[in-house]
């Protein structure tokens, strides 16, 4: 379903990207831990197609429509409202907003207010809204959690739960590693453009995960 | 690309950059009060027993359309800078020429607005008689409008990722005002001194020429200014 | 750097030349019998706009094949031509109203060639500005390379409108499709200070370009702190 080849990527002398290399098949949830400018963001935007790599390639079945994205930043334009966001974004991909989007993630009583307007908390969960507005089959998710409290986190989990029964793939980026194990199928540690560790979480649990990622990136 | 679907994609990035304007309407007003300011300052600064209205008015006309369009002209691109908004517009499945296009409409609707409360001032303020000549000075005012906002919607895409983006984009747009200022200035002079049409037609071919040319180049170039 | 070494050797010989041509043109040439001793700077001033308005045209081209092909060498070449054509256009603008007072009665006259080259230095300098704004190298060259391709297309533009204003400017006397109406002595010592022009605009370009690749090697080794001093 997504698969990098030998990424290499670098700014003036920092080597984001290092020679990264992996496949993720349906109903694979990837989660990449690694400290600041590791290179994930990199990582994902090379994967997304938003940079192109300076070696190798990523390629990501059904191209640019198949993908959703999560980035540091909502992508959300302050002034409009969340359904005129959510409407504008669906456009582009020429389908209809769902109609539930709203409903799972409690943005009910907040459709027709603008964007603007909201809390961090909320703007996120529009944003995660927006990602999933064409059903995409490839989820890039940069620091996801960002700002979403318990409840939202929770919602938001077992969303990706059901992207993943649908036998669909994720990759998910973070430095925090108690927010990611839970969802991940797959497990990798980056450090200076590099996975350091790539494996099947085959039922580690998150502090188990903390010990050894803890261990690799010292 | 098939071309229906290059101007949906277009016409919706456009029309969604229209209704944030209508939104907060803060951007609009203000180059309507520019417009109107700037032709006070004509009004004052120049003396009435001098030079008669009618000689000055193309001068002026173009002026003052000159500077509210590069002072409009960032506002489309900062739009998408606020929350990365262009990178999920890069992610879409659109090309890239429809996000040129798009934000090219959304500029000439907006510079077409601030036009259309400008003429009508200037005749008001100067006496100048534009009624009997619409139809001509419109289109005049068209084909010089499309070929600068073409190339400084291009520009505005560079520039507003610089620290300077304002004054940049001004510094880098105008030499390529100038020419088609320049014919504009030369073809709405006898336009308003009621001179006929065949009279004008080598300036007006002239615009043609240079809207051709910067569309079709702005419309190749624009990837380079945004992939990575 | 072998490049920037041979960019300043040929600058050097360039300008011991542009020495040997002007006491050519002073002291071997005839005087021309309508304009004087003004007539002199002809052999600075044309040879010099004839560059100015190539090196754009350098730039336009290098930066198509930049975006093709994206080789920083492209870009770096561009860099360079832009910032001597821009000496070149400031050499005109300096020396044209010297030669127009004396001739046309008047420092600056909106004369054809004067306001293309002034439109040729204006270019120049947003070009360069722009490159000066963009720090990420790799954004900075196709930022630059959009600019200069744009700016190549807009000098027929401007040629084309600066000569529909009636000019004072002497005619074209060298280039034109007739045998040269020069005495040829004079047409002698014009060709050589275009020869000098040249190989004047070869010697800075490799230097500028010698410059620039150091100033990248340095900031590729390890955050070299004149790179981000200058950054």
């Amino acid at each position: 379903m997504l698969l990098a080849e030998e990424l290499r990527h670098s700014f003036g002398s920092v080597k984001a990207l290092d020679g990264i290399s992996f496949r993720l098949q349906p109903g694979q949830t990837l989660a990449i831990f690694g400290p600041n400018g590791a290179g994930k963001t990199t990582l994902l935007k090379v994967l997304a197609g938003l940079i192109r790599p300076q070696h190798g390639r990523a390629h990501v079945e059904g191209g640019r429509r198949a993908i959703g994205w999560i980035g540091h930043q909502a992508q959300l334009y302050n002034q409009l409202t969340v359904t005129e966001n959510l409407r504008f974004w669906a456009s582009l991909y020429d389908v209809r907003v769902p109609e539930d989007v709203l409903a799972r993630l409690g943005l009910e009583e907040h459709a027709s207010r603008p964007v603007g307007a909201l809390s961090r908390g909320l703007v996120q969960r529009v944003a995660i809204a927006r990602a999933l507005v064409h059903n995409p089959a490839v989820l890039l998710l940069d620091e996801p959690f960002t700002g979403l409290d318990r409840t939202a986190a929770e919602t938001f989990g077992r969303l990706l739960g059901q992207h993943a029964a649908a036998g669909r793939a994720t990759v998910l980026v973070t430095h925090n590693v108690e927010e990611g194990t839970e969802l991940a199928t797959d497990v990798a540690f980056m450090r200076a453009g590099r996975f350091v560790h790539f494996a099947p979480r085959a039922g580690r649990g998150p502090e188990q995960v903390g010990e050894e990622y803890r261990r690799a990136i010292a | 690309m098939r071309s229906p679907e290059l101007l949906r994609q277009a016409w919706a990035v456009a029309s969604k950059d229209l209704l944030i304007e209508f939104r907060s309407r803060t951007a609009i007003v203000s180059a309507a009060m520019f417009v109107i300011l700037v032709l006070l300052v004509f009004t004052f600064a120049r003396d009435p027993t001098a030079v008669a209205a009618i000689d000055l008015a193309p001068s002026i006309l173009w002026v003052t359309l000159t500077f509210a369009a590069v002072l409009a002209l960032n506002r489309a691109f900062q739009l998408e800078l606020e929350n990365q908004a262009l990178d999920g517009l890069l992610l879409a499945p659109i090309s890239r020429s429809s996000i040129y296009l798009g934000k090219l409409i959304a500029n000439l609707v907006f510079v077409g607005t601030v036009e259309l409360i400008g003429v009508p001032l200037l005749a008001l303020f100067f006496n100048v008689a534009v009624w009997p000549y619409a139809g001509p000075l419109a289109l005049v005012i068209a084909l010089a409008t499309l070929g600068f906002v073409s190339v400084g919607t291009l520009f505005s895409a560079m520039t507003v990722r610089t620290r300077v983006s304002d004054l940049l984009l001004a510094v880098l747009v105008l030499p390529f005002m100038i020419p088609p200022l320049m014919w504009a200035a030369r073809a709405t002079g006898p336009l308003l001194a009621g001179r006929p049409l065949s009279e004008i037609a080598g300036w007006l071919k002239m615009l043609a020429a240079y809207d051709i040319v910067f569309l079709a180049l702005a419309l190749f170039l624009f990837p380079a200014t945004v992939n990575e | 750097m072998k490049l920037l070494r041979a960019g300043q050797w040929i600058t050097g010989l360039a300008l011991l030349l542009l020495a040997g041509v002007y006491v050519r043109a002073l002291a071997f040439t005839p005087v021309e019998r309508m304009q004087g001793l003004a007539q002199k700077i002809f052999y600075l001033h044309v040879p010099a706009a004839i560059w100015a308005e190539t090196a754009m045209i350098l730039v336009g081209i290098a930066s198509v094949f930049y975006l093709f092909l994206k080789d920083p060498r492209l870009d770096r070449f561009a860099a360079a031509s832009a910032e001597v054509g821009a000496v070149f256009a400031v050499i005109i603008l300096t020396t044209g109203p010297i030669w127009g007072k004396p001739i046309w009665g008047t420092w600056w006259s909106w004369d054809a060639r004067l306001t293309l080259t002034l439109f040729l230095f204006l270019l120049y300098m947003g070009y360069l500005l722009l490159r000066n704004a963009v720090s990420d190298p790799g954004e900075r060259a196709r930022f630059s390379a959009v600019l200069g391709i744009c700016g190549m297309v807009l000098v027929p533009f401007i040629h084309f409108s600066v000569y529909m204003f009636r000019t004072l400017h002497p005619m074209p006397i060298v280039l034109k499709p007739s045998s040269p109406s020069l005495p040829p002595a004079m047409l002698a010592t014009w060709l050589m200070s275009l020869g000098v022009f040249t190989l004047l605009y070869v010697g800075f370009v490799m230097q500028r370009y010698g410059l620039s690749y150091l100033r990248e090697q340095l900031e590729l080794a390890g955050d070299g702190g004149r790179g981000r001093g200058e950054g």
